[in-house]
C-alpha cells in the first residue's frame, strides 16, 4: 500500500511550521537599518489635488523624507496599468486609465495614494503623516454600478467621454433576439453581483532593499507568484532587467487573486529603497485592506432564458454592467468579459448565447480577481435562471436541470464560445448530491421546522467552471547521487498546500521515498526564475503538468544511464516502482541517480548531472472543468429575517484527487466564501460622500465559524482528457456553487409567501423586509 | 498609539490621585475598549492609571437581596459566578454574550458601563434591573447614570467601584446580535421585582432606554402575551447597513418578547 502517493490524504507538511507560530510571513523580515514606511490616503473618494503640505510633518523627529506625486513625477516613476486589453464589437481597445502610484493631481477614490512618508520608526511615520495636509477641491462622486452611466455621473476620466470602459459583447444580438421572440418561456432575472472584499489573513505588507553593488532591488511582501511581481515591476513599469529585480514572498497568509497584484505601495517601496539607499519595510493594517486590496465582484445583471415546450433552453441573454472601480487593475475589464464568459452556460447544453458587459469607472477601489473571477458570476448567473425556468415552466428544480445538462455522448462539448469541455458526469452527479443531502426526506424536515415556526427551504447550485489560468508553467527536478530528488515548480502556495501535494506525484512518479523528495516552492525568483504563480485554480494542472513532464524527462534519462549499467538498449529498458529493468537485470532508481553523477559510469557522450527542467503549456483553449452540485437547505425566521444554514452538501468533480484532504479543505474554505458572499458579506459605499462604511470587521462580516454550516463533501471524480494528471481545479468550486445554492434554498423557503427573488447579501433586515413586502402584497 | 505615562497602583486611593494629579488621565480596565481607541489614536491620555492591581475591586457577593459586583470583575467571571446565576440567571446570560472568550477574560463590567456603548449589553442590564452604580464619592441608580451615546453621570476623575444590582423575581434577556461584530442591534432586559417592572433595550437607539408601553402592560401581567400588539415607533432609532429604523422598532417587539418567555420559562 503505498501511503504518499497520488489520491493519498497526506497530512499537511507545512502545518507544523504553521500551527506553532514558525512560520516567516514578510513582516517577520527585518534588515538592519531599515526605515518605516507610512502611506497616506484620500480620505475623499473624488477631489482634485490642489496643493499638500509637508511642511508640519517633515518637522516631526525621524522623519527622512515625505514623498508625493510631484516626486514620483520628477523621477518619470511610470504609472501602473492592465495588462490586459478588452476589445468592442467595432474592434476598439477598452480606456486604459493611467495609474499614478502616488497621485498629484486627482484622486478618484478613498484609499487612493496620496503621500509616502519615511521615518526612523512606524510612529514616527505615521505621526508625520498626521501633518500632511492635502488641499483638496471635492468633486462629486460615483459609487453605485448602475448610475456609473447616467447622464449626470460626474466622469472620472477627463479624456474618457463617459465612465465606459469597454462594452464588451460575445457577438450581433440579432439572431439571438430572434429565437426569444419566438420561445414559448422566457424566464428572466434581475440581480446584483455583490462587491466583496476578500480580506486575507495577513495584511499587505513589503520590505525592500537596492543592493548598489549589484544593482539589484529586493522586494518581500505578500504574492502569489514572485516571478510575476518581479516581470511586472522589472518589464512592465520600470523596464529593467529581470537579474536586477529580486522578489521573496516565504509565507503568504492568504491571496484569493487579491494578492497576485503588482500594487502601487510595491512599486513605490521599490522606487523609494533605491532612491534614499535605505532598506524600508511597510506594513498595512486593516483598513489598508479593505479600503485598498482590489475588491470582487460587482455586477448588476439582467438576464434571460428561453425555453421551449419541453423547458429546454433554447438561447440565454445576459446584460451586465460591471464595475471596475476607479481604475483597471491588472486584470480590470477581462475577468467579467472574456474570462467570465468561457463557462457561461456551465454545465448546460445552451445553443445560443448574447453575452453583452458594460464594465464602467466609479469612485470605488479597483476590482479584479478575486477567488474565481468571474466564473462565479457565470455560475450564479445560469443557477438562478434556472431556478425562475423552473418556476415558470411548472417544472421541478431538479427535472429541469436534468432536461438540460449536456449529455455524455456530447462530450469532448463544445460551447457558444468555443470552449471544447472534455467530461464531465453531471446528471450522476446530480443524483448522489440528491441522495447525499437526503432530498427525499426534505417535506419531513420542513414539516418539522415549520412545527417551530420556521421556513424551510433547500435550493441547488450547480456549478462548472474553466480552471488552468496562465499557459505556461515550469518545474525542474533535480536528483542527487544519494537517490534524493529536489522538485521546484513555478506555481506558489499561499495556502494550497503545495509542499505536501507536488512530492506526492514526484513521488508516484519516480518511486523515490516520500521523506527523500524535497519541495521548492517558488517563493524567490532567483531560486525558482520561471513560472506563473497561484491562480485561477491552475496549480494542480499547471504546476502538476510541469512537474510531471520534468519526471518524465527524468526517466528517460534514467532509462538511457540503466541501459547502458545493464548494457541493454535504452528502448528495452522498462521503469516502475523507482526500479529499471531490462533482459533479466534491474536496477533501482537510486542506483541509477548515482551512476548519473559519476561521469565514469555514463554512456558515451552523455554529461554528468541529473536535473530535467520541463516548461509545461496548455493551448489557448485546453483548460480544465471542475464542476459539481451543491445543495443547501436553510431554516428563516420569518419574525426576525435570520437565515441558518441548517445543512450544506456537495459533490463535486474535481478529476483525479491528488490529496484528498486537501481537496476537501479547498472545497470548505471555497464554501465558507461563497456563504459569506451569499448571506454576510457586504461593502457599502455612501452615496454622496463615497466612503466606504462596511471597512471594518465591526462592519464587514466575514463568516464566523459558528455561523457555518457542517459541510458534506464527497468527490465523483471524472478525469480529464485533456492533461497528463487527469486533474480538475477545486480551489474555486465553493465560491461558484455556494452563492446559487443558498440563494436557491432561501426562495425555496420563501416561496410560500410569493417571493420569486432577493440579492445578496440575504442580510436578516434584506429577507425580513422581502417578507414584509411579500406580505403587503399578498394581503 | 500616542506616548502616554503609565501607572499601575495597589490601591483606589492612589489611583484616584494619579488620575487628579494627571491633566488627562484615563484608567485602564480591561482594555478591550480603550486599547483599540488607543491604537487608532482616537484619545491622547497624558496619563493610563491601570486598575488591574487594585485587589479590592473585583468580586461578586451577595449582601441580602442585594447581588454586589465590584467594578473591575470580568464578563467571564460574572457569567460563570453561582451567586449570579442563582440570584439574576439573565445577568449571567448577558454576560455571557459578550464578544468572545477574548473579550470577556478581560473586559470587565465596570469598564462596559462606563464606557456606555449604545449596543452593549451591561447598560440594558442595569437599566432593566435597576441597579446602582457605586463610585469612590456617591450612588447614581442606573436611571440617571446612563446619559446619552458614550455618555454618562460620571464626573471627572471619578472611579466606579461597584454595581449593586437587587435581586428580580422574574427577569430575561436577550441580545439580537449585529452579525458582524457581535454587539446587540437590539437587547432586551425584562425583569419585574423590587425595582419594579422594566423593559431596558440596547443596541436600538443612541443609547440605553426603558419602554413604558411595555412596562405598563408587563407589570399588570408579566407575560408574554402581554406584549400583543405593542409597538414600538422607529423615530429616533438607529438606522445603519445592518438594520433600518424600522426594522430595529419591529426587532424590540420580537426580542422583548422573547425575553419575557425566556423570565417567565415559557
Ligand atoms: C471584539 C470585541 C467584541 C465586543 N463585544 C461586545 C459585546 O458583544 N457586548 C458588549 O457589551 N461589549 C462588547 N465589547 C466591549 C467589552 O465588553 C469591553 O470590555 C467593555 O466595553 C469595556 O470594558 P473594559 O474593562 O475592557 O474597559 P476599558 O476598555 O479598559 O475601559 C473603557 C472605559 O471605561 C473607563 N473605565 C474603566 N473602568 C473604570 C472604572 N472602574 N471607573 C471609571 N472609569 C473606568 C476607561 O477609562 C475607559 O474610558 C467587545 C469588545 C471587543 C474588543
Amino acid at each position: 500500500m503505498n501511503n504518499f502517493g497520488i489520491g493519498q490524504a497526506v497530512r499537511r507538511a507545512e502545518d507544523v511550521r504553521f500551527l506553532t507560530g514558525a512560520g516567516t510571513f514578510t513582516d517577520d523580515m527585518n534588515i538592519d537599518g531599515q526605515a518605516h514606511v507610512y502611506f497616506l490616503r484620500s480620505a475623499t473618494a473624488h477631489g482634485i489635488i490642489n496643493s499638500i503640505d509637508t511642511a508640519d510633518a517633515q518637522q516631526v523627529p525621524g522623519v527622512i523624507a515625505i514623498f508625493t506625486g510631484e516626486d514620483t513625477e520628477a523621477d518619470k516613476l511610470p504609472p501602473l496599468q492592465s495588462f490586459t486589453r478588452v476589445k468592442n464589437l467595432s474592434g476598439e481597445d477598452n480606456y486604459v486609465p493611467r495609474r499614478p502610484a502616488l497621485n498629484r493631481v486627482r484622486v478618484r477614490f478613498v484609499g487612493d495614494l496620496v503621500a509616502m512618508v519615511i521615518a526612523e520608526t512606524a510612529i514616527a511615520a505615521r505621526d508625520a503623516a498626521e501633518l500632511i495636509y492635502v488641499h483638496m477641491e471635492d468633486l462629486p462622486s460615483v459609487v453605485n454600478t448602475a448610475r456609473a452611466l447616467d447622464d449626470d455621473a460626474p466622469v472620472l476620466w477627463e479624456d474618457n467621454a463617459s465612465n465606459l470602459c469597454v462594452h464588451w459583447e460575445n457577438r450581433d444580438k440579432t439572431a439571438v433576439e430572434e429565437i426569444f421572440a419566438g420561445a414559448p418561456y422566457v424566464a428572466e432575472v434581475t440581480f446584483v453581483n455583490n462587491r466583496l472584499i476578500a480580506n486575507p489573513m495577513e495584511p499587505r505588507a513589503a520590505l525592500a532593499d537596492y543592493d548598489p553593488e549589484m544593482d539589484v532591488t529586493t522586494l518581500h511582501c505578500p504574492i502569489q507568484g514572485v516571478v510575476r511581481m518581479a516581470s511586472t515591476l522589472a518589464t512592465r513599469i520600470l523596464d529593467i532587467p529581470m537579474e536586477k529585480m529580486h522578489v521573496v514572498a516565504k509565507d503568504v497568509g492568504g491571496g484569493f487573486g487579491v494578492r497576485s497584484k503588482c500594487y502601487p505601495e510595491n512599486l513605490l517601496m521599490v522606487w523609494a529603497a533605491k532612491k534614499l539607499q535605505r532598506p524600508l519595510k511597510w506594513l498595512g493594517d486593516r483598513n489598508d485592506t479593505m479600503v485598498s486590496d482590489n475588491h470582487g465582484r460587482d455586477q448588476v445583471t439582467v438576464a434571460r432564458l428561453a425555453l421551449d415546450t419541453d423547458g429546454k433552453i433554447l438561447a440565454m441573454w445576459d446584460d451586465s454592467i460591471a464595475n471596475m472601480g476607479a481604475y483597471t487593475f491588472e486584470m480590470g475589464p477581462t475577468i467579467p468579459t472574456l474570462i467570465g464568459q468561457r463557462s457561461m452556460g456551465t454545465a448546460y447544453a445552451v445553443p445560443a448565447l448574447y453575452h453583452s458587459i458594460r464594465c464602467v469607472f466609479t469612485n470605488t477601489t479597483p476590482v479584479d480577481s478575486y477567488r474565481g473571477a468571474g466564473r462565479p458570476e457565470s455560475v450564479y448567473v445560469m443557477e438562478r435562471l434556472m431556478e425562475e425556468a423552473a418556476r415558470i415552466t411548472g417544472l421541478d428544480p431538479v427535472e429541469i436541470r436534468r432536461r438540460n445538462f449536456i449529455p455524455l455522448d456530447a462530450f469532448p462539448y463544445t460551447n457558444t464560445q468555443n470552449i471544447p469541455i472534455d467530461s464531465g458526469e453531471f446528471e450522476t452527479i446530480l443524483d448522489k448530491a440528491l441522495e447525499k443531502a437526503d432530498w427525499a426526506g426534505f417535506g419531513d424536515r420542513r414539516r418539522d421546522s415549520e412545527n417551530r415556526g420556521k421556513l424551510r427551504g433547500i435550493g441547488i447550485g450547480f456549478s462548472l467552471e474553466t480552471s488552468g489560468g496562465f499557459e505556461k508553467e515550469h518545474s525542474r527536478v533535480r536528483i542527487d547521487a544519494d537517490g534524493t530528488a529536489t522538485v521546484y515548480v513555478g506555481t506558489f502556495s499561499h495556502g494550497q498546500s503545495h509542499e505536501t501535494v507536488f512530492p506526492q506525484i514526484a513521488h508516484e512518479l519516480l518511486g523515490i521515498d516520500y521523506k527523500n523528495i524535497r519541495f521548492i516552492d517558488a517563493a524567490d525568483n532567483f531560486v525558482v526564475p520561471a513560472g506563473a504563480g497561484t491562480s485561477a485554480s491552475r496549480s494542480s494542472m499547471m504546476g502538476g503538468g510541469a512537474i510531471h513532464g520534468a519526471c518524465m524527462l527524468a526517466i528517460d534519462k534514467g532509462k538511457a544511464i540503466a541501459a547502458h549499467l545493464l548494457q541493454a538498449d535504452a528502448a528495452e529498458v522498462a521503469f516502475a516502482d523507482g526500479v529499471f529493468s531490462a533482459g533479466g537485470g534491474s536496477v533501482t532508481f537510486a542506483e541509477v541517480a548515482e551512476a548519473a553523477h559519476d561521469a565514469d559510469r555514463l554512456p558515451d557522450g552523455m554529461q554528468p548531472g541529473f536535473d530535467e527542467k520541463h516548461m509545461y503549456e496548455r493551448s489557448s483553449d485546453n483548460f480544465n472543468y471542475p464542476n459539481g452540485c451543491h445543495i443547501a437547505e436553510v431554516e428563516v425566521d420569518p419574525e426576525t429575517g435570520v437565515v441558518t444554514v441548517e445543512r450544506y452538501t456537495g459533490v463535486d468533480d474535481n478529476g483525479v484527487i491528488l490529496n484528498p484532504m486537501v481537496v476537501h479543505g479547498q472545497l470548505h474554505g471555497g464554501i465558507a466564501m461563497g456563504l459569506g458572499q451569499a448571506l454576510f458579506e457586504q461593502t457599502d459605499y455612501e452615496e454622496g460622500s463615497g466612503q466606504l462604511i462596511s471597512a471594518s470587521f465591526m462592519n464587514y462580516n466575514v463568516p464566523r465559524a459558528w455561523q457555518l454550516p457542517t459541510m458534506e463533501v464527497g468527490s465523483h471524480s471524472v478525469p480529464c482528457k485533456t492533461n497528463p494528471l487527469g486533474v480538475k481545479g477545486c480551489g474555486e468550486s465553493g465560491t461558484c456553487a455556494a452563492p446559487p445554492a443558498a440563494v436557491n434554498a432561501v426562495l425555496n423557503a420563501l416561496k410560500p409567501l410569493g417571493v420569486t427573488h432577493i440579492d445578496m447579501p440575504m442580510t436578516q433586515d434584506r429577507v425580513w423586509r422581502t417578507i414584509q413586502e411579500a406580505k403587503a402584497s399578498q394581503s | 498609539m500616542y506616548d502616554f505615562d503609565y501607572q499601575r497602583p495597589t490601591s483606589k486611593e492612589a489611583a484616584i490621585e494619579a488620575h487628579k494629579a494627571s491633566d488627562d488621565g484615563m484608567f485602564l480596565a480591561g482594555g478591550q475598549t480603550m486599547i483599540p481607541v488607543l491604537k487608532q489614536r482616537l484619545a491622547m491620555p497624558s496619563l493610563v492609571v491601570d486598575l488591574g492591581a487594585i485587589g479590592d475591586l473585583a468580586g461578586i457577593e451577595r449582601s441580602g437581596d442585594t447581588i454586589q459586583i465590584g467594578a473591575m470583575t470580568t464578563h467571564a467571571a460574572v457569567a460563570a459566578s453561582d451567586v449570579v446565576k442563582d440570584a439574576i440567571p439573565a445577568l449571567a446570560v448577558l454576560a455571557g454574550v459578550i464578544g468572545d472568550p477574548h473579550v470577556r477574560n478581560r473586559g470587565t463590567i465596570g469598564g462596559s458601563v462606563v464606557n456606555n456603548d449604545p449596543a452593549a449589553d451591561y447598560p440594558a442590564g442595569l437599566l432593566g434591573l435597576g441597579a446602582t452604580v457605586v463610585t469612590d464619592r456617591r450612588q447614581i441608580a442606573a436611571d440617571d447614570f446612563f446619559l446619552g451615546m458614550f455618555e454618562t453621570a460620571l464626573e471627572e476623575g471619578e472611579l466606579v467601584t461597584r454595581i449593586d444590582f437587587p435581586v428580580p423575581e422574574k427577569a430575561g434577556y436577550l441580545k439580537f446580535e449585529n452579525p458582524a461584530s457581535g454587539y446587540a442591534i437590539v437587547g432586551v432586559m425584562a425583569s419585574t421585582g423590587p425595582a419594579g417592572t422594566r423593559v431596558a433595550v440596547t443596541g436600538a437607539g443612541p443609547g440605553v432606554f426603558r419602554v413604558e408601553a411595555m412596562e405598563q402592560v408587563l407589570s399588570q401581567s408579566f407575560t408574554a402575551d402581554a406584549l400583543d400588539g405593542i409597538t414600538v415607533p422607529a423615530d429616533g432609532l438607529n438606522n445603519d447597513i445592518h438594520a433600518a429604523a424600522d426594522y430595529r422598532a419591529h426587532l424590540i417587539g420580537v426580542i422583548a418578547r422573547r425575553a419575557v418567555e425566556a423570565a417567565t420559562g415559557a
